[in-house]
């Protein structure tokens, strides 16, 4: 696959003094689905934003395709198609003309047949006469995701797509940017929920305080992040781990009163039935049983502290 | 030079006023008819003439312009505001646009409605009182650069403000009084000489005394002055428009 948007040393400090990006490098292929995940302010829209055009970098390079994004303006920009978050669409333009308008402002000719087919294929034909300011928030949604595809672009930013979205929009935006991915668009969406990138991407990228911590095949994230914890509560203290019991590698709280296992979720065998069957064997009585699973938050805590 | 983006942010803004045609039209109209009721009716029978012209036909360029500066200023600072203020100029700032053919779609639309008001205005005015016009293409060419100047800076106030008071504080506070104590309803003649010396200062004055020189070949401050200032004026938006979108001002953080 070769490279379509190259991200060099990006860095943003806003006027404010908030510094959004600390020298972000990352590399998006061609034809991939790029799901950016991270908490909000994490720095995600920043990002988006400076590469549509929106928000001047204050260091570093993008180029998309080989062109510059600053300098080569008009032919970077013409490939893309922003989803923005907010939902900002005018009150009274009806659906047809701001769409169609949209095309327009790409500098592309009008095509009513294209611009016909993608309102059906968003099911927004029956409503391409109302007023925008009459549509229900998906709708608008779908609205919004019809401007930024009025001029066929190879690459798409999706910026919380799923925020504030049923599920049937959301079944249906799926179906879309497969749709996409299988014409060859490029897609990278922000989200901070980690099932969305599961369900889609190729590739996840971590961003948190304005850094990027990971990029990874969604595969090997998964499994990262699949790892859940069992804390098993004791009647009675104990001192040290049972032997018979080491090869759960179990960690021993300092009172004695509480084991915790770490498993993976995915695996075939999680070994929760059997340890809990060793830990009967052991003679150990259970007060209490609770999992927790790590949250996305506390992996980017972690990843953060891990950078410290 | 991305003509397609052009036309459509053109016809885009041209479409907001047919699809409210009859607020476009109806309120110049009425106000004019409300003018010359007052003014050239009660009051002018009283005044009978100025400058050698009907008072009533007077203060028909007074009244044009009135209608041109606020129209201008109006029809443009909220063309560029609105979308600020909804977020939807994150469309044309995304797009592969100049920020010179932005300002083309978005002055040119508010220069084109404000044109086509000052002619309806005319048109009116032509009911009431009989209008000559000794030179149409100098009072044309006044209408023009009138509206283009005053629909940039317009453009300008819709770019600074960042709420709705803004939008209206400088047309409210800075531009009716201009406009009222220009001479739009007199000469400056018949002012003490103290306050002649005052009205020099107001910009306005010189658009006014032009525009009426178009139509009856008289006026307060001689023509070339006149053209001088409005050229001045327009070239002061455009510097300032220009630094605006050099530096991204409100548009780009």
């Amino acid at each position: 696959m070769s490279v379509i948007i190259s991200i060099k040393d990006l860095s943003k400090t806003y006027d404010s003094g908030h510094q959004a990006l600390k020298s972000v490098n990352l590399e998006i292929e061609r034809g991939e689905i790029l799901a950016l995940l991270g908490p909000n302010g994490a720095g995600k829209t920043t990002m988006i934003s400076i590469i549509c055009g929106l928000v001047s970098p204050t260091e570093g390079t993008v180029t998309v395709d080989g062109n510059d994004i600053i300098k080569d303006y008009r032919l970077t920009r013409k490939d893309i198609g922003l989803v923005p978050q907010e939902l900002s669409l005018g009150a009274f333009d009806l659906v047809w003309d701001t769409v169609n308008f949209s095309r327009g402002l790409f500098g592309k000719k009008p095509d009513h047949a294209y611009i016909e087919q993608l309102l059906k294929d968003l099911s927004l034909w029956d409503k391409k006469d109302s007023e925008l300011m009459t549509l229900s928030g998906g709708m608008k949604r779908r609205v919004l995701i019809a401007k930024a595809l009025s001029h066929e672009p190879k690459i798409l930013f999706l910026d919380e797509p799923t925020a504030g979205v049923d599920v049937e929009l959301r079944k249906d935006m799926w179906k879309i940017v497969n749709k996409l991915r299988e014409s060859g668009v490029t897609i990278i969406l922000t989200t901070h929920y980690i099932e969305e990138a599961e369900e889609i991407a190729d590739r996840v990228g971590v961003i948190a305080k304005g850094e990027l911590l990971l990029i990874e095949d969604k595969d090997t994230l998964m499994h990262k992040m699949g790892e859940k914890q069992m804390t098993i509560e004791l009647k009675d203290s104990i001192s040290a781990v049972p032997d018979s019991l080491a090869k759960y590698q179990l960690q021993l709280s300092e009172d004695g009163q509480a084991l915790t296992y770490t498993y993976d979720t995915r695996a075939e065998h999680t070994g929760i039935t059997s340890l809990l069957q060793q830990v009967n064997e052991a003679g150990l009585s259970l007060k209490d049983l609770k999992t927790t699973q790590s949250s996305l938050e506390d992996i980017f805590v972690k990843l953060v502290e891990d950078e410290a | 030079m991305n003509f397609q983006a052009i036309k459509v942010i053109y016809f885009n803004e041209m479409l907001r006023a047919w699809n409210t045609l009859l607020q476009t039209i109806a309120s110049p109209v009425l106000s004019t008819c409300l003018y010359f009721v007052v003014f050239g009716s009660a009051i002018g029978s009283r005044i009978q003439e100025v400058e050698g012209v009907p008072y009533g036909s007077f203060i028909v360029p007074g009244l044009i312009m009135l209608s041109l500066l606020t129209q201008s200023i109006s029809n443009a600072s909220f063309g560029i505001f609105f979308p600020k203020f909804t977020g939807t100029i994150y469309e044309v700032m995304s797009a592969p646009i100049s920020f010179f053919e932005i300002l083309i779609g978005y002055v040119g639309a508010a220069a084109t409605k404000s044109l086509i008001i000052g002619l309806i205005i005319l048109f009116t005015a032509g009911f009431f009182v009989d209008l000559e016009v000794k030179h149409p293409v100098w009072m044309v060419a006044f209408l023009i650069l009138t509206c283009i100047s005053f629909s940039l800076f317009g453009f300008i106030i819709g770019l600074w403000a960042t709420n709705f008071e803004k939008l209206q504080l400088i047309p409210l506070l800075v531009i009716t009084p201009l406009v009222f104590l220009g001479g739009s309803f007199y000469s400056v003649s018949m002012l003490s000489p103290i306050w002649q010396k005052i009205t020099l200062f107001n910009p306005v004055l010189y658009l006014i005394s032009g525009f009426r020189w178009s139509f009856f070949g008289v006026s307060d401050v001689p023509v070339v002055t006149s053209l001088l200032m409005i050229t001045v004026f327009l070239s002061l938006c455009l510097g300032v428009v220009w630094w605006m979108f050099k530096t991204g001002y409100r548009l780009k953080q």
